[in-house]
């Protein structure tokens, strides 16, 4: 199977990432040689075999919901590289009012 | 005495026990022999050597302490210097994933693992080099620069665990942390020719470790024998109520008995001798095997018929949950920030100028298999045939107590060898990724060299939390044989 060029911008718009048109000519035909060796997974017959998500017995285990101190705010917002009044600080997602 | 730093790690605690040295002096060892030979290995991403006294300082008072009989039961750990694979947090050092989009990160929080560690005395020498994010097989995928195998340094150390590896076997630590999602700790360990533990699913505590893909993750060790890694093991094994996979229960005890391995029943899969394995690695697996038989294991062959599969569903899998688990690099919380025209420029341009071309690679691969249409197909059908890779080991398991196979087909590549052929670096990892998608544990350690001199590994898996059989039959083998003492001439 071959990925066009249109296909890959598609994905890589869904997973939000900016790609140069190189990329993209190199992503089509890599994710396509990948996708072909994959391909031999759909001819195992998997009727009646449910899918493994985790291979552990548990169920998800529960605790007491107790208030316990959270991370330090100041040492989070170190990490961002714009942060103001304590909270971290993006370009304008909404229009203003004029 | 023997230098310092050629000590083993159980050698080591004793002559800290006995005062013929000390934490800060052994530290300091290990700090001169990584300015001696990092710059030839670029094993670490980030010394430490001020925190790493802060410990030896503190393991020090703790000897103190337990000479004066104040504190009889002190860890074998206690004033060792060892490493930590930078996908690992330690609160305040920086902690990059070998990525750019994690320049400069400090976590505000330490892994679990690591603080076991710290809480037993070990001190902490630094941050090594790993794939980006953990993807890879060789280091090269590092946004810092390739890890070199201290055998021969115009090869890969294996990855993504390399730099770990690489500092054990270049012997500037004792001990590393490493992770092994699909054989990253396996692999490089028989690569560098030391001992390395990838443990069951839900044994060690991941609170710490960045996700890569969540359902195979783990955290593993890396060492010059079964013995030492036993000591950190033991020490960050067990329930973590910070982490929702953590297995609950007790930790079977690691017993190092010498000798005897009768009764004990290894399973040799014929699907694992393959055409294109190297015939030095077979011949060296092959002898390996004879002296378990002569140590009194029980050798037949089985099979675990879909082992060819395990490589498509984990190049499924991996990359679908990597998908998911590296949604949350955007630039907004941690990390540079690339601006755009508006946020949603942001987000484009700060993913695709600072994710390296492999994680780019997976995050697409699997954003398109989880993608609407193609999830049946790809994602769904993945987890279905990994039902079948892991009843394959359940049945086997029936049978035998343990496998044993190569780690994997060659000795350590060139660098450059896979530029540009992913699927083929991808193939590096067939032996290895079974295990993950199982679950199950897996120990790898040196078996000999093939004509260039590089170190062959093999690898022996164990049954889910069945790590204590693993750790007997490799410190028995390596009773019985000296392969695990060859050192890397540096």
């Amino acid at each position: 199977m071959d990925l066009t060029a249109e296909e890959v911008r598609k994905i890589a718009f869904l997973a939000r990432l900016h790609l140069t048109d190189e990329e993209i000519e190199t992503y089509a035909r890599q994710l396509s040689a990948i996708l072909e060796y994959a391909a031999q997974l759909q001819e195992v017959d998997t009727a009646n075999i449910p899918p493994t998500a985790t291979v552990l017995p548990l169920t998800a285990p529960l605790r007491e919901d107790t208030i316990r101190p959270s991370l330090p705010q100041d040492e989070i917002l170190a990490n961002a590289s714009s942060s103001e009044e304590g909270m971290f600080q993006v370009a304008p997602v909404l229009e203003q009012e004029p | 005495m023997t230098a310092l730093i050629d000590l083993s790690l159980h050698e080591a605690a004793q002559a800290l026990r006995a005062g013929e040295t000390s934490a800060r002096e052994l530290t300091l060892a290990c700090i001169a022999r990584m300015e001696e030979v990092d710059g030839h290995v670029h094993a670490f991403l980030a010394q430490t050597p001020d925190l790493a006294l802060e410990h030896a300082d503190r393991a020090d008072k703790m000897l103190a302490e337990a000479r004066k009989g104040e504190n009889e039961s002190l860890s074998n750990l206690v004033g060792i210097p060892v490493a930590i694979k930078d996908v690992l947090t330690i609160r305040g050092v920086p902690t990059t994933c070998g990525s750019k989009i994690l320049e400069g990160y400090r976590p505000p929080y330490t892994a679990t693992s690591v603080q076991r560690l710290i809480d037993s005395g070990a001190v902490i020498l630094g941050k090594t080099n790993t794939d980006e994010f953990a993807m890879g097989s060789s280091t090269e995928n590092s946004a810092y620069g390739v890890t070199h195998n201290p055998w021969d340094l115009a090869r890969v150390p294996g990855g993504s665990s390399g730099g770990s590896a690489a500092a054990v076997a270049a012997r500037m630590c004792f001990a590393a942390l490493g992770t092994d999602t699909g054989g990253s700790v396996r692999q490089p360990a028989a690569f560098c020719g030391i001992t390395g533990l990838k443990p069951s699913y839900g044994r060690v505590s991941r609170y710490g470790l960045i996700a890569y893909g969540s359902s195979l993750d783990t955290v593993g060790i890396h060492a010059h024998s079964a013995a030492e890694m036993a000591v950190l093991y033991t020490t960050m094994a067990g329930h973590d109520e910070l982490d929702s996979t953590s297995m609950p229960g007790a930790v079977e005890e690691i017993q190092l008995q010498d000798g005897d391995l009768r009764g004990i029943r290894v399973g040799v899969p014929k699907e694992y001798f393959i055409d294109g394995i190297q015939p030095a690695v077979e011949a060296a697996v092959r002898e390996a095997l004879n002296v378990l038989g002569d140590l009194g294991c029980e050798l037949q062959e089985i099979s675990l018929p879909h082992t060819n599969l395990a490589l498509p569903v984990y190049y499924i899998i991996a990359p679908a949950e990597a998908s998911a688990n590296l949604a949350r690099y955007d630039g907004i919380r941690f990390g540079p920030r690339k601006n755009g025209d508006d946020l949603w420029d942001t987000y484009l341009k700060t993913r695709g100028e600072l994710f390296g071309p492999e994680v780019k690679r997976r995050i697409m691969l699997g954003t398109y298999a989880l993608s609407s249409g193609y999830y049946d197909a790809y994602y769904a059908q993945a987890q279905k045939v990994r039902t079948l890779i892991k009843q394959d080991f359940e049945r086997a398991f029936e049978r035998v107590d343990l496998i044993a196979s190569p780690v994997t087909p060659t000795t350590a590549f060139p660098i450059g060898a896979h530029e540009d052929d992913p699927l083929a670096m991808y193939l590096e990892d067939v032996f290895t990724l079974p295990a993950n998608l199982a679950g199950v544990p897996g120990l790898a350690f040196p078996v000999g060299f093939d004509d260039s001199g590089l170190p062959i590994g093999m690898q022996i898996t164990g049954p889910h939390l069945g790590e204590a059989i693993l750790f007997r039959v490799t410190h028995a083998y390596q009773k019985a044989t000296d392969w695990h003492n060859k050192e890397a001439l540096l």
